[in-house]
């Protein structure tokens, strides 16, 4: 709370900006209110096997409900008025963001905790339940909302059914897990996966979290939320290695790769360790035949929230300098996250060609289905 | 230009290399396979000399798990962060129009063309029936 209270006082609520006029936000997280909100998308087994089992819901470490960052607080819910929190209202949350600010689409993230299930079918069935309450209970009650499919990345021929599944509504514009599972997600395990998501023009997006297969960090178990937070980066850096060194975009090049929520400045010193160790390694996998950074620029964009760096315009340009591309950066909320104040969603120092690249050319440019829906 | 002399050609034989130092420059002389190339030895990256590097072959791949070894011999890789320079062209396989080798060119001549200049081969007394690798600099 301390850094809150240094910053500089937000905008005045009710202050309706045009500055956002037409901005696609590329993170925004509906909350799946109760279990029965799933069951009512479940078939008889299900709904059966769920009640029967007594299965109250799958709730993840990564947002705990209290946490700061989970919900901003004019987003939370509110007993003693009778209010939910604003993420499990679709009127509430396009009047925080698509009327408020005139976005032209929000895209829904849900990150509902079907990673955790160690049933493969049964994480199947509740990527099934979850994709089709997002379509029902959002999708189609305000036609600028555009989702993700959830995946059950437990196993690739399951996530490749609901990709056939879901495909068909236009509206699921990309396929979504999450940056730590049980395997990096190049390998060619996956690839089934990823070519469905080609074949249908929907961009492949990772969502910072974890499903716990394997301790959050490379050394092992943190002790704190604060440490399991600040490490999702480095899931990121394992996740972009591998869908580079294994040669995803060789064997897919229409494919786009969205890591959503990752911070952002990680990625060029990374890039930087990567594309010089490729120099002297190359050999091992020759099919990377250009600088990795090279296939970073033409495959792989960042969403903007979490800003991982100081608020000033120096940082912003050094960064666009080091990555040689102005097209990588895509707007979002990452709405409820706690991760700016008032209406500030995006850094300082972005000029006013950046900021509409950032706004709606660039996510125009990662998301086909967007552009063409038919 | 001048003209060097830096070998008796049967000194070089197919498989050796060996190094010069011409105006003060280092240079590695190389026979691969009957032919000879001339390139700076010095690493455009850290400046390690690259004579005692490895020479190895161009490996090349359109998708993944394929490998294509060609040109066996003719890369030579900096012995210390393994870069790879393609003895034919000079040039850096990882960044091939900034990172590049100075060629020079380079010739198997008679002695007797040899011992009529305008050469310098201050450190070979020059046989008229021998051969000579003759190295031109800029």
């Amino acid at each position: 709370m301390q850094a809150v209270a240094e910053r500089a006082p937000p905008e005045p609520l009710g202050r309706v900006s045009t500055d956002w006029k037409g901005a696609i936000d590329c993170d925004v997280h509906p909350h799946v209110p109760d279990i029965a909100a799933l069951t009512r998308h479940m078939d008889d087994y299900w709904r059966e096997t769920v009640g029967v089992r007594g299965i109250t819901g799958f709730e993840s470490i990564a947002y705990p409900p209290r946490a700061p960052l989970t919900v901003r607080p004019d987003w939370r819910g509110d007993k003693a008025a009778g209010r939910e929190r604003a993420d499990t209202d679709p009127k509430r949350t396009a009047a925080a963001l698509m009327d408020r600010h005139g976005f032209a689409h929000s895209i829904l993230n849900c990150l509902y905790a079907v990673q955790l299930i160690r049933d493969e079918h049964m994480a199947a069935a509740f990527c099934r339940a979850v994709n089709d309450w997002v379509r029902a209970e959002w999708l189609d009650r305000d036609p600028r909302y555009r989702a993700s499919i959830i995946l059950p990345l437990q196993n690739p021929e399951l996530s490749v059914d609901e990709i056939e599944r879901c495909a068909p509504d236009k509206r699921f514009i990309q396929v979504m897990g999450l940056a730590a599972g049980e395997q990096p997600l190049g390998k060619s395990h996956f690839w089934p996966v990823w070519q469905a998501a080609e074949r249908h023009n929907l961009a492949v997006g990772i969502h910072s979290g974890s499903s716990y297969y394997h301790a959050t960090t490379g050394s092992g178990w943190p002790s704190y939320y604060l440490e399991d937070y600040a490490a999702q980066s480095l899931a990121f850096h394992t996740q972009l290695g591998s869908f580079i060194a294994e040669g995803v975009f060789v064997k897919f090049p229409k494919l786009k790769l969205v890591l959503i929520e990752s911070g952002v400045t990680w990625i060029a010193p990374y890039l930087w360790r990567l594309s010089k160790f490729w120099r002297g390694v190359r050999l091992e996998v020759p099919w990377i035949d250009r600088s990795p950074v090279e296939f970073v620029r033409d495959h792989v964009r960042l969403t903007i929230q979490p800003f991982d760096a100081p608020n000033s315009g120096e940082t912003v340009g050094r960064l666009m300098d080091q990555l040689q591309s102005d097209q990588m950066l895509l707007f979002a909320s990452d709405f409820p996250h706690w991760q700016f104040d008032g209406d500030a969603m995006l850094p300082g120092g972005i000029d006013a060609s950046l900021r509409k690249k950032i706004l709606i050319d660039n996510p125009l440019a990662t998301y086909p289905r967007l552009v063409s829906p038919h | 230009m001048t003209r060097h002399v830096v070998a008796r050609a049967a000194e070089l034989q197919p498989g050796t290399r060996k190094l010069v130092t011409v105006e003060g420059r280092g240079i590695v002389v190389l026979n691969i396979k009957g032919e000879l190339f001339a390139l700076s030895n010095t690493c455009p990256h850290k400046g390690a000399s690259l004579c005692n590097g490895l020479l190895t072959g161009l490996v090349r791949s359109t998708k993944p798990g394929e490998y294509q070894y060609e040109r066996a011999g003719e890369i030579l890789r900096c012995p210390w962060h393994q870069w790879e320079f393609d003895v034919r062209t000079g040039r850096s396989y990882c960044d091939p129009r900034r990172l590049r080798l100075m060629q020079f060119p380079i010739a198997v001549e008679p002695g007797a063309s040899v011992v009529e200049g305008p050469y310098v081969a201050e450190t070979f007394p020059v046989a008229i029936e021998d051969d000579y690798i003759v190295l031109e600099v800029p």
